[in-house]
């Protein structure tokens, strides 16, 4: 009885949520939405084995596609949005074929370089990509009605339940993929590789696969990030982004679909709510990192093994 | 038409260029190859070099070299302190001592802009003389850098090659667990191999502090050449590191006068990128080390 209801009481309390925060923190929660999309994309990859580190630059690749579909071509901003992302999948095939020569640490810093490659493109070319400064006013999402709510798009609250409900959409077909045969394969590229190739699986297919359909979902992120802020530019994927993202999946750990999601809710809480009210500013990183390092250090396995424990706990008492 | 001067002038540019490089990545590949680890703060420790600079030569007007020196001991310090309260903890866990050396990164900087603000420090020149060649010019600071270069790289080759330490540490390097059956004490040449790659960087930091804009942040495009720089060379591969810095620092710095910086940055990556498509180890890695 109790499993049937806990979905309707999470949607309930999704829905109620923002109307209690201030106006910064419903911007913060928009951020939080796109983030579980982004960190949950990449544990769709890091399912296969390889830490990419271009997965933000991917993501900017649909967030710069979307922008240019929309403004360029005047497309309507969701089916821009949709494109943005197919154009991220396809710019990571066409990126798997020097990449997947590497494995582990070249793998690692490749997709570093690969990265930096496409944000200083960006940087350097004025046309199309508008150069250090970006491109700004990005069309917002049209604003409409579904009758019993009016979403404005001006409003963090809309845009809070618009990327909402695409991001639950996004996270339900990862968590299928994940489930499905193909996702089980992923585990074997990661866990038992020769095994898996001795059986018939194409390694490398597999691994583009993952990587592909990872950066779709990242570049559908990136998309709906930059008609929210509309204005995006080089910086705005930078390391420290993507610096975020790897610990985020790291310290919530990644042996479980929800395990980054955890890490992301939870260090973005700590780091935008609860370090930022308490005002000092030029400490923030300093009391980040030491949570970083503390947290590695004595949770190995993420917040997730903490949820494991207590959950384990539970049903042998 | 190829000016003259200005060739000869690039040149030295790339030497000097190729002098700091080396010292930093060298002493990245050394961390990585006795600790299997990538330093992510290693730009950082370069920082940290240069702020010893602008607190004991441009605050406390203590003599250069003696500040460098106290610099290097400061940094190999910090070096150790992350050897004992990070690595060794997360010996088996390569990702996490990633993670945490990130960590340790956010925590050096943050202390650099409380200590020291946001603003660029401009260190007073600590010598104004001038070599020059026909047209081209070569400031002597400059000429610091690379003699230190020279001099600290062939003493670690010395060190390396020449002595037991130096054998501990590359039989540690190769095979940790036949290493320590051999009566090798991990734990000792992981310390001497933080303290030396990181005092590398230090006193890279420390000597380039007069000549560059010292801020928080100065560690980012450090780290990132580095990176390019060791991948080219082959991880682990210390002559590797070298060749690697000295072709980088010659491409980099010649694209930057005849196009710009930022193409320059792009011709780096997309050089290693090609390096590794043709061979995935580098120049000059083995397989083994991966």
């Amino acid at each position: 009885m109790l499993k049937f209801l806990i979905w309707p009481i999470v949607a309930a309390a999704l829905v109620a949520l923002p109307h209690g925060l201030s106006f910064s923190q419903q911007e913060i929660l928009v951020f939080l939405t796109i983030n579980i999309l982004v960190v949950s994309s990449y544990r769709l990859l890091t399912l296969t084995g390889e830490w990419s580190l271009a997965h933000v630059v991917i993501m900017g690749v649909g967030a710069y596609a979307s922008a240019l579909f929309s403004k360029e071509l005047g497309l309507w901003v969701p089916v821009s949005m949709v494109l943005g992302a197919v154009t991220a999948a396809l710019i990571a095939v066409l990126l798997s074929f020097p990449l997947f020569r590497m494995k582990g640490f070249y793998f690692l810093i490749g997709s570093f370089a690969a990265g930096e490659i496409i944000r200083l493109l960006w940087k350097r070319f004025r046309d199309p990509f508008g150069g250090p400064k970006g491109i700004k006013g990005i069309d917002p999402m049209p604003d409409f009605s579904i009758g019993i709510y009016d979403f404005d798009f001006f409003e963090p609250v809309s845009y809070y339940y618009f990327a909402g409900v695409i991001v639950c959409i996004c996270l339900w077909l990862l968590w299928r993929i994940e489930k499905s045969p193909v996702g089980l394969t992923f585990h074997a590229v990661h866990w038992q590789d020769k095994l898996a190739e001795a059986s018939g699986v194409n390694l490398r297919a597999y691994r583009t696969l993952a990587f592909a359909i990872a950066s779709g979902f990242a570049g559908l992120g990136g998309a709906l990030l930059a008609h929210y802020v509309g204005t995006i530019n080089p910086n705005s994927f930078d390391l420290d982004l993507m610096v975020f993202v790897l610990t985020w999946a790291i310290v919530g750990g990644t042996g479980t679909f929800y395990g980054p999601i955890l890490g992301c809710v939870t260090l973005t809480i700590l780091n935008e709510v609860v370090l930022r009210e308490l005002g000092f500013e030029q400490m923030r990183p300093l009391i980040y990192g030491a949570i970083l390092i503390l947290s590695i250090l004595f949770l190995p396995n993420g917040l997730e093994s903490l949820v494991q424990k207590l959950t384990r706990r539970r049903k042998t008492a | 038409m190829l000016d003259p001067d200005l060739l000869v002038q690039t040149v030295l540019n790339s030497i000097y260029a190729a002098s700091y490089i080396s010292l930093v990545a060298v002493g990245l590949v050394l961390i990585f190859g006795v600790m299997g680890v990538i330093n992510f703060a290693h730009g950082e420790l370069f920082m940290a070099g240069a702020y010893a600079i602008v607190a004991l030569y441009a605050d406390m007007h203590m003599p250069f070299l003696a500040a460098v020196a106290l610099g290097l001991v400061f940094v190999g310090c910090l070096g150790l302190l992350m050897e004992r309260a990070l690595f060794r903890p997360l010996r088996d866990n390569p990702l996490g001592g990633l993670v945490a050396s990130i960590g340790f990164l956010m925590i050096l900087q943050a202390l650099a802009t409380i200590g020291f603000g946001v603003r660029m420090e401009h260190i007073p020149p600590v010598t104004q003389k001038v070599i020059s060649l026909g047209n081209a010019s070569f400031p002597l600071a400059r000429l610091y850098v690379v003699i230190a270069a020279i001099v600290l790289l062939s003493a670690l080759w010395i060190f390396l090659k020449r002595t037991r330490f130096g054998w501990a540490l590359r039989a540690s390097a190769q095979d940790p667990q036949a290493a320590e059956l051999q009566g090798i004490s991990i734990a000792r040449t992981a310390q001497i191999a933080m303290f030396i790659g990181a005092g590398m960087a230090g006193i890279a930091g420390a000597l380039t502090a007069p000549l560059v804009s010292v801020n928080p942040h100065m560690g980012h495009s450090v780290i990132v050449t580095a990176f390019i720089v060791i991948i080219v060379g082959g991880v682990g591969s210390l002559e590797g590191a070298i060749v690697a810095s000295i072709a980088y620092a010659f491409v980099h710095t010649f694209v930057t006068t005849f196009y710009d910086g930022v193409i320059a940055d792009i011709v780096g990556l997309s050089l290693m990128l090609l390096v590794l498509i043709v061979k995935p180890t580098g120049l000059f890695g083995s397989a083994d080390r991966a």
